[in-house]
């Protein structure tokens, strides 16, 4: 295997992407990976000098609406499937900032 | 013969000649349901109560003539990561395993206004990410025509759903091939529309780039009805195209003359089964004794066509996964210090392993350090392989091949190896990357009774062309569903 | 600067703008509803929900643009900022990164120590957060996404200031051509202009930038000063000590005059910046910017030059009222409403500059109408009322939405005109204010005043003063 994961690697993804693994995860999640990158390598086989990254396929452009509103209040269903909520807002673990 | 087996345009034409009813339609699925999903488990939810209410609120606008379209009263079933309205969607996860969502997707709008009768939620891969539905937290789904087989996926559900009769046809979604290859698979009809042809608004997010609704059905002139209804230019996705040619019933047409088709070599090289090989190329020549030309060609790149995927899916799915975070709905961790830790823990208790795997693949792609080797890279191969469909386009009409090298594979055979599964999407996935039109038609059975599935690709906004040559092939040999279902049905 | 240090100042300066409705969904902008009444499942978060720009955004962060003499990126996207935080309801927030709207400008301020132009880096487009909302006796935050997906453009200055006067100068000038435009009312103290300070400091005379560090929570003029003040003394300290400052975020505190580091573990500092899949770029012609040009307001220059040639005010007076464009709207308005320039310019600069410095506040806090104003400007022309009554009407006129026209007439302030009853009260003083009387026949000029006054207190303050000082006259001739 090309590319070896690091256990600070993965930790650091973990950080990244708000996921925590246990010991034989993070083995799992290195190995997986490291042959995921190495098959993503071959790309490297290809010469992409001067080619524009396409994010879009189609050329769409200027896609926007008019500044007028359209919504009224649904709070309501906004907090419908909170999993914690008071007076009229979300309940989150204590936040400092 | 039961009414279970009529294609959908079939029922609604019956139900206006007052031949059945809605209710009639409605609860002979939900008994068919009843009788087969155990094994199946093709639904994640079934709304019994909502249908049969609907199935009345429809037969009235049908007896009053509100409603007359070709889906009137029939019903479907609509895969689990497509929002419904007060209807539980649960992208088949356990994050969202108690998310009911407050408006619905405007696909499900569209089959609603149509008047099309909404049985319940199909089983999928976790959040879309899988080839077999065997990432679901709901469990997997077995394949109608051989329960010892997956159905494929990600849309498994919904095509199992339309295999087993548990419904009139279904919608799906199709990021890398998750219509076309349990389409095939389960032996049904399945099209991934151009990209921008169905609004994306309401549909759960995993690569969005990538990601399209489509429909399951059981033959070419339903998938063309039901194309009519569910695209719309929808002001609410900004990626949505405005067409004015989707009267796709009028290329339902018995006639390929003239038709350019291209056989791509790349697609018929080592890894496709041979059983597959013979039934794809004996679809073809159906095709050309009709009067297509058909030629070979050299696609190039294919082989660049699945790591520039996971690579642009995951990236996208690493950032379009974060709101699934315990605070604005779905799953949160029962204990937890401070926030990170909620947000940790809630998220790895919530996720499967494959969606981890992919969110983790994602985020790594995009850090600091390594977009441009991988994220960037990755968008300028998207780019060339765009170029080699566009030059393919200038020569053919259509290009045909197989949906996936093999037919369905047993439970429990592919997750062990991610890599190996990813291999399977290799037909498909440069569709999605080069955002055309894609179907998946029965060409015929391989061992253990297993359908294989024809794989058409068009140029961009041109699925006339696909659902052209797809009838005029249906035509020849007849509805595959049916053939099946005349087999071992009553 | 102590020691021989020079400090080095870049800002990124946030602007809320004045839109109807956020940037990407058709939910108000509005102030003041309850927690999360101005929301949809766009800015919430929810799923399958997309976004779709608002080109009211677009065509005011253009204007801006054009302002500060930037160049507009005629191909620009939107890309997506990845972190997860509680106001952030998809943790990533739509903002730009690899193509902003405008790049390359410059303003030109002016301080004690001259003239300067300040570069201005980029000038992009994002989505502001939601509000998290602490309780002190709970275990909890609750979070309300009322501002959540509100437009705001970021302007990015290049490190060219060196002091905090020239800062202030800056954000005034920012401030300035911001208001001209409409583009926002950009109040710091209520957040619609947040500030965001990168400081480092060097020694005279060196090269190279010190490392720098960012100051956040910034919301007045004087919290700006002083944490330019506290950061540059910080920093000196711990380079005059041998140690190395540390890049860092910190959050002032302005109540303890001091900072402290925003640091956890937890955060990454790696936004995994991509282009946002589903908004589509922005491509800008010729015919946008011309458009945009075409509608550009009379900015303050102009306006000074119009008011001396059109309404013959005195340089000086246009200084004052085209210094904010709040004052300059009202200024015209007014005297739309057909009230006397100069005598409009008189109440700007006097009364009103007046309770705004007492009261300590910005001429956009200003609610009265100009229509009262020019109301006010008429009675005291038709004498209906004299000028202490007008002051003191005005005061009324400033805090509470009044019709001075009414208002007068409810409190009896109305002048009296009534000859024969203003006759009788100056003989009825004159008659008890002998000494007085004989005072001024004697020569003593200052003992006519002191019966006028005499007057104005018996007539309750409700005389012309004028009329009296004439009749009197005429009575004791």
């Amino acid at each position: 295997m090309a590319n070896i994961i690091s256990d600070e690697t993965i930790e650091y993804v973990g950080i990244l992407a708000k996921l925590e693994l246990n010991e034989a995860q993070k083995e799992a999640a290195k190995r997986d990976m490291g042959s995921m990158l190495d098959y993503i390598d071959k790309l490297g086989e290809l010469d992409t000098d001067g080619i524009e990254p396409m994010s879009h396929v189609f050329d769409v452009k200027n896609v926007w609406r008019e500044d007028v509103v359209t919504n009224g209040d649904d709070r309501e269903n906004i907090l419908k499937n909170a999993p914690g909520e008071k007076d009229g807002m979300f309940e989150v673990p204590k936040t400092f900032d | 013969m039961s009414i279970l087996y009529l294609t959908a345009l079939e029922l609604s034409a019956a139900i206006k000649e007052k031949k059945y009813t809605v209710e009639d339609a409605v609860k002979a699925v939900l008994s068919r349901i009843k009788e087969s999903d155990g094994t199946f488990n093709c639904y994640i939810t079934v709304d019994e109560e909502g249908a049969l209410k609907e199935a009345a609120d429809v037969q009235e606008k049908i007896d009053n003539g509100t409603i007359t379209g070709p889906l009137a009263g029939v019903p479907v079933a609509i895969k689990d990561n497509i929002c419904t309205e007060g209807l539980l969607t649960t992208c088949a996860s356990k994050i969202l395993y108690n998310f009911v969502p407050t408006f619905s997707s405007e696909a499900v709008i569209n089959l609603k206004n149509a008047g099309a009768v909404i049985i319940g939620k199909t089983n999928m891969d976790e959040f879309a990410m899988g080839s077999t539905t065997e990432t679901s937290h709901f469990g997997p789904t077995k394949n109608p025509r051989n329960p010892e087989h997956v159905p494929g996926g990600s849309s498994g559900g919904s095509a199992s759903a339309v295999a087993a009769d548990e419904c009139f046809f279904a919608l799906g979604s199709d990021t890398g091939g998750s219509i076309r290859q349990p389409a095939s698979y389960c032996g049904v009809v399945g099209m991934k529309p151009t990209y921008g042809r169905v609004s994306r608004y309401g549909l759960i997010a995993y690569g969005s780039s990538l990601d399209q609704i489509g429909p399951l059905c059981k033959d070419v002139s339903d998938c063309a009805a039901i194309m009519e209804v569910i695209c719309s230019h929808d002001p609410k996705d900004s990626t949505s195209v405005k067409r004015d040619d989707n009267d796709f019933t009028k290329a339902l047409v018995d006639d390929v003359k003239g038709m350019k088709i291209g056989i791509p070599r790349d697609y018929f090289k080592e890894g496709l089964d041979d059983e597959v090989r013979d039934a794809v190329l004996k679809a073809v020549d159906v095709l050309k004794e009709k009067g297509a030309v058909v030629e070979e060609f050299d696609l190039s790149l294919v082989d660049y066509a699945i790591p520039t995927y996971y690579t642009i899916a995951a990236a996208e799915a690493s950032s379009n996964l974060e709101r699934f975070d315990g605070i604005k709905y779905g799953y949160r961790t029962e204990e937890y210090n401070g926030l990170h830790n909620m947000y940790k823990k809630t998220r790895s208790e919530g996720f499967g392993d494959e969606v981890k795997r992919r969110i983790m693949l994602g985020s790594f792609v995009l850090s600091s350090g390594y977009y441009d080797a991988y994220y960037l890279k990755a968008l300028k191969v998207k780019a060339l392989i765009k170029k080699a469909f566009d030059e393919a386009f200038s020569k053919y009409d259509i290009i045909i091949g197989p949906v996936a090298p093999t037919t369905a594979p047993k439970l429990g055979e592919s997750l062990s190896d991610p890599i190996a599964m990813y291999l399977s999407d290799i037909y498909t996935i440069s569709v999605n990357l080069a955002g055309l039109p894609g179907m998946s038609v029965p060409c015929g059975t391989g061992k253990d009774n297993l359908p294989i599935g024809l794989q058409l690709i068009g140029d961009c906004f041109n699925e006339k062309a696909l659902i052209r040559a797809a009838y005029a092939y249906e035509c020849a040999g007849g509805c595959y569903h049916k053939n099946f279902g005349g087999k071992d049905g009553d | 600067m102590p020691n021989g240090y020079e400090t080095v100042i870049g800002l990124e300066v946030h602007v809320e703008l004045a839109t109807k409705t956020k940037i990407f969904c058709g939910c108000s902008t509005a102030f003041g509803g309850e927690p999360n009444t101005h929301t949809c499942p766009v800015c919430t978060g929810m799923p399958g929900s997309l976004p779709v720009l608002n080109k009211q955004v677009l065509e005011y962060a253009v204007a801006v643009g054009l302002a500060s003499n930037c160049d507009i990126t005629r191909y620009c996207k939107f890309d997506r900022k990845n972190y997860f935080y509680p106001d952030n309801p998809q943790n990533y927030q739509i903002s730009q990164l690899y193509l902003p709207i405008c790049r390359n400008g410059h303003v030109d301020i002016e301080t004690e120590n001259g003239k300067k132009s300040v570069r201005i880096h980029e000038i992009h487009m994002e989505e502001d957060a939601g509000k998290l909302i602490h309780d002190e006796y709970d275990d909890c935050s609750y979070v309300d996404y009322n501002r959540s997906g509100v437009p705001l453009i970021e302007i990015v200055s290049e490190p060219d200031m060196r002091s905090a006067d020239e800062v202030i100068a800056y954000l005034e000038k920012l401030r300035m051509i911001i208001q001209y435009l409409g583009a926002s009312d950009c109040k710091l103290q209520e957040g619609s202009m947040r500030a965001d300070v990168n400081l480092s400091v060097r020694p005279l005379g060196q090269e190279e930038f010190g490392t720098r560090t960012e100051m956040k929570n910034l919301n007045s003029f004087k919290a700006i000063r002083r944490a330019i003040e506290g950061e540059t003394e910080r920093q000196i300290d711990i380079i005059e000590s041998g140690e190395k400052v540390v890049q860092e975020t910190r959050r002032w505190d302005d109540n303890a005059g001091e900072s402290y580091a925003m640091r956890s573990k937890e955060d990454a500092q790696d936004y995994r910046y991509f282009p946002d899949p589903d908004l589509v770029p922005v491509s800008i012609s010729d015919e946008f910017i011309s458009d945009i040009k075409a509608k550009e307001p009379e900015f303050r220059e102009e306006k000074k030059q119009r008011y001396i040639d059109e309404y013959k005010l005195p340089e000086y007076d246009t200084d004052i009222i085209t210094g904010s464009k709040k004052m300059a709207d009202i200024f015209e308005e007014t005297v739309k409403c057909g009230a006397d320039p100069k005598k409009v310019s008189n109440y700007l600069m006097g009364e009103t500059m007046r309770i705004l410095k007492e009261k300590e506040l910005d001429p956009q806090d200003i609610t009265f109408k100009s229509e009262s104003l020019a109301k006010l400007i008429a009675l005291q022309d038709k004498k209906s009322i004299n000028g202490t009554v007008a002051k003191e009407v005005f005061e009324v006129m400033f805090f509470e939405d009044i019709d001075p026209e009414e208002y007068v007439k409810e409190k009896g302030l109305l002048t009296v005109n009534d000859e024969g009853a203003l006759r009788t009260t100056v003989q009825k003083v004159i008659d008890e204010n002998p000494q007085s009387v004989a005072d001024y026949k004697g020569g003593k000029e200052k003992a006519l005043g002191f019966l006028v006054g005499q007057t104005m207190k018996a007539m309750q303050g409700k005389a012309d003063p004028a009329s009296v000082n004439a009749i009197l006259k005429e009575l004791l001739s």
